[in-house]
């Protein structure tokens, strides 16, 4: 049962930080390639408060905080950059984090934060408390995807230019999607830092932004059950592949080749293709 | 004498950085795909010269074989992988090619072993002094290699009509294939001379180290993209000025930023100032 749960654990975790990422990327189509850090700044900043003795919710609450403010100064360098230009900014962004936490022997430099304390809320406990927040974080993105702001990303997402424009403000909804998006990304890692209650640079790499941005891509751009199922399916793949030790991320990596190479609209995308194709037949 | 040393190191750097920059941001100009996966050719390149040199003995025709074989797979990975998928948004390009540059240094680990392989007997050790800087002659065919390519590609894009088709189809390329261009073979011809730079450039990075494993590709994959940034993306001049002006930054900043800064994070600093500040890449004309 504990495994069952500490599974359910890293979906709910992934979930959170897939469809932080599919707010800016998705709905407003702003590319990043460094997600992880703002994940890195929410698990820090929690677990340092944590582990000086502060209760476990509002530590989690100063971790979006902090990834939030993080993500609006990111958002800014969004409003000079676009397309590869901001992908390579965003990675540049994500290194850098890494390269600051790494020679700071307040943070932990390499070794890392080990000894977080457990949030008191038992195993059981925290699981809710994940799939609540995954939960929230799914209802906040379907409301969010009908309401206005959700069109005005569109808008940005499609054609800066024209939403410009037609008088939206590209500016500030730049920032808008950006300022949530890191700021659940830092309730992701604050999340994941008391789930393993170890946490060092290497766990906030290269590697890990693009597993986010390919849990967003994989899922289709924007869908957000999409993303739900890539999350929930990629966190636990490497689980699921143990059996194959050796070649696990020949797998990983082959799998993402194959779907951005034969179906790159993501599972969403194939799957309605699937859908059109068996109603064609039946008609 | 430290001052000149460190300048020695980062132009070194620089030039192993200049080498597999240039083939990458020549596919960059020509196809707009940000080619992750240029790093892993980059490895195969490096096992291919290390294996053959132990076999044949010879480090030239190991070079040169290296070249040729990695610039047949270049052209193969653009087959394969990129054409049918040109036409699609820029992120599912580089989202496939991180997937294959996994799946790579996941088969050079399978195939050739984690630990890497060594020359049985190092090729091109005996110094060479020059204006009082003594290198080995392997590290100043490194800085030559990098000159000398991008000497050559300068000639062949100015010089040649192949060079002005190559142009015409960067530029335009449905305008180029109206004047009888054939674009897919210009495209192909690009990814094999890109492959084979980074071919050499694994080569070198090879013979420079003695060792080859499977991870070598992987702080390059992320710093040429960085470098072929500021370069302004396809500028072959430009980006062999960013590559040889971050090796010398980052030899110096090793030195006098190292508590603030660990070495592979120096890159993206100079990289996110000079893009605030020039938001067109360092050498892009406007």
């Amino acid at each position: 049962m504990a495994y069952e749960i500490s599974l359910l654990i890293v979906m709910g975790i992934s979930i959170t930080a897939g469809l932080s990422l599919n707010l800016i990327t998705g709905f407003c189509g702003q590319i990043s390639l460094g997600h992880a850090a703002f994940m890195g700044i929410g698990a820090y900043t929690s677990a340092l408060m944590t582990k000086n003795g502060l209760p476990f919710f509002p530590s989690l609450a100063a971790g979006m905080l902090t990834a939030g403010i993080a993500g609006i100064f990111v958002g800014l360098c969004s409003l000079r950059v676009r397309h590869d230009f901001l992908a390579i900014t965003t990675m540049g962004v994500g290194f850098l984090f890494l390269g600051i936490v790494r020679q700071q022997d307040a943070l932990g430099g390499e070794m890392g934060i080990s000894g977080i304390p457990d949030p008191g809320l038992g195993r059981i406990g925290f699981l809710l408390f994940v799939m609540g927040c995954a939960a929230l974080v799914v209802y906040l993105s379907l409301y969010m995807k009908r309401s206005w702001l959700g069109f005005a990303f569109d808008a940005v997402a499609d054609d800066e230019d024209t939403a410009g424009m037609l008088g939206l403000d590209v500016t500030q909804f730049k920032l808008i999607a950006f300022a949530i998006g890191t700021s659940l990304a830092g309730l992701a890692g604050g999340l994941y830092a008391h789930n393993i209650r170890f946490i060092d640079p290497d766990s906030f790499g290269f590697v890990e932004s693009i597993t986010v941005l390919s849990m967003v891509v994989i899922g289709g751009i924007g869908s957000v059950w999409g993303v739900v199922i890539a999350s929930a399916v990629l966190s636990v793949l490497p689980l699921w592949f143990q059996f194959i030790e050796d070649y696990k991320l020949l797998v990983y990596g082959l799998l993402l080749f194959s779907v951005m190479r034969f179906s790159p609209g993501g599972l969403s995308a194939l799957c309605f293709n699937i859908f059109s194709f068996f109603r064609k037949k039946l008609t | 004498m430290l001052f000149v040393e460190l300048l020695v190191q980062g132009l070194l750097q620089g030039s192993i950085y200049g080498l597999i920059a240039v083939g990458l941001t020549l596919v960059y100009g020509l196809l707009r795909i940000l080619h992750v996966a240029h790093a892993g050719l980059f490895t195969l390149g490096g096992y291919i010269c290390v294996i053959l040199t132990n076999q044949t003995g010879s480090f030239l025709l190991a070079v040169l074989a290296s070249m040729l074989l990695v610039g047949i797979t270049g052209m193969l990975i653009y087959r394969i992988c990129y054409q049918p998928i040109l036409d699609q948004p820029p992120f599912v390009p580089l989202i496939a090619s991180i997937g294959l540059f996994i799946a790579m240094e996941e088969l050079f680990r399978i195939f050739f072993g984690a630990y890497g392989l060594s020359f049985t007997e190092l090729p091109l050790q005996e110094p060479l002094p020059f204006l009082q800087v003594s290198l080995k002659q392997a590290e100043w065919l490194t800085m030559l290699m990098s000159v000398g390519f991008v000497a050559i590609l300068a000639f062949l894009a100015n010089r040649t009509k192949l060079g002005l088709a190559w142009k015409a189809t960067v530029t335009d390329p449905e305008i180029a294939s109206s004047f009888g261009v054939d674009i897919i073979q210009v495209r192909y011809l690009n990814f094999f001379i890109g492959s084979s730079l980074a071919a050499a450039s694994g080569c070198m990075m090879a013979v420079l180290n003695n060792l080859v494993e499977p991870t070598m590709g992987s702080v390059p994959s992320y710093k040429m993209l960085a470098i072929i940034v500021l370069g302004g993306l396809g500028n072959v001049r430009g980006t062999l000025i960013a590559a040889i002006l971050l090796g010398i930054i980052e030899s110096y900043g090793t030195i006098y930023l190292d508590d603030l800064l660990d070495r592979d994070s120096i890159a993206f600093v100079f990289l996110i100032i000079a893009l605030m500040i020039r938001p067109q890449g360092l050498f892009q004309r406007t």
